[in-house]
């Protein structure tokens, strides 16, 4: 099915990058492509979001104004509790974040709209960012203390050096390999099945003859169960990028457990 | 055995790792559902390490899914 299916039906095809413009700096191709175009787009309505919900200031908020306070407090509320007091000067970082990948996964759903976090040199950015965050944080705020995550209390040298240590240190080097690969894999294998079930009742209406072809509904009803789930997903992967960032600066802000 | 018929068994194979995913995700709600129904007023208090503790197991699901998509319908 998968070589033979006929192209247009092909559920990879979406994710293919278009060059808008055509940008060459020496030997570095840095065209202005779709995924650049959706991260624009998204990054402009967050920013016409809150400024045009927060121009009247009002203390009783009115329902614009309620929607970009609530998502100030989910995400602050967010940060307080896993990362303390400390953690909320990293407030702006994680909500940035949170409201990035919000907008960029909930834009993906709209149709012929393409998703940029679908992408894993975008997904590996953002966990990067957020590594090299955490390790520039750690070691300023403590030091050489901050080796202390790798060495917990309580357990006997021996099983320290030969255990527990290199296994810590593994996790921590697979952190940002599944901070990124968890959000890269939900939208990928989201936006595939959203079309293979699409594609599914298109060749079935037209495949079919007669009065067979009503059996088209079935992938059709599938296609309109699965948006719901795929705006579902993109809210939590949003907040569980989000979340799983603040505990990682908690890790950095107070090392050792 | 061609490529391409090993890689549709291969990605048959891959969603084996879903079983463990669907395991886990039943004991998450199950004990959610069981402390929440001893102690109703403490539930509504873990709800976002419920949703944290959801989304984590069902991305191990997602990783074996993963697999099955870019051996289907990868490079």
């Amino acid at each position: 099915m998968a070589a033979e299916a006929g192209k247009q039906f092909d559920p990879v095809r979406q994710f293919d990058i278009h060059k808008m413009v055509d940008i060459q700096v020496g030997k570095y191709d840095i065209s202005f492509t779709n995924s650049s175009f959706m991260m624009v787009v998204a990054v402009a309505a967050i920013c016409l979001f809150l400024f045009l919900s927060t121009t009247k200031k009002s203390l009783i908020p009115g329902r614009f104004q309620s929607l970009a306070e609530i998502s100030y407090e989910f995400v602050a509320n967010m940060v307080r509790s896993t990362a303390g007091r400390d953690g909320l000067q990293f407030f702006p970082f994680v909500y940035a974040i949170f409201m990035f990948i919000l907008f960029a996964n909930i834009f993906g759903l709209i149709p012929f709209f393409f998703t940029t976090t679908s992408h894993i040199i975008v997904t590996f950015a953002l966990a990067m960012m957020v590594m090299v965050t955490v390790l520039i944080v750690g070691f300023w705020k403590n030091g050489f203390g901050f080796l202390k995550l790798f060495n917990p209390s309580g357990v006997p040298l021996i099983l320290k050096v030969l255990l527990v240590t290199p296994l810590e240190i593994i996790s921590f080097i697979s952190r940002p390999l599944s901070h990124s690969i968890r959000l890269w894999a939900n939208m990928l294998a989201g936006h595939i099945m959203l079309k293979l079930f699409a594609s599914f009742g298109i060749a079935m209406a037209v495949g079919l003859s007669g009065i067979f072809k009503i059996g088209a509904i079935a992938p059709a009803i599938m296609t309109i169960a699965l948006t719901p789930l795929e705006i579902l997903v993109a809210f939590l992967q949003a907040y569980v990028f989000a979340i799983l960032t603040s505990v990682y600066l908690n890790d950095a802000l107070n090392p050792g457990h | 055995m061609e490529a391409d018929a090993a890689r549709l068994i291969g990605a048959g194979l891959a969603c084996f790792g879903m079983i463990g995913a669907g395991i886990g995700l039943g004991q998450i709600f199950g004990s959610y559902l069981s402390a929440a129904i001893r102690n109703p007023s403490a539930a509504k208090g873990q709800f976002g390490t419920l949703i944290f503790g959801f989304a984590v197991t069902e991305a191990i699901g997602i990783f074996s899914l993963l697999i099955a998509f870019l051996l289907l319908f990868g490079g």
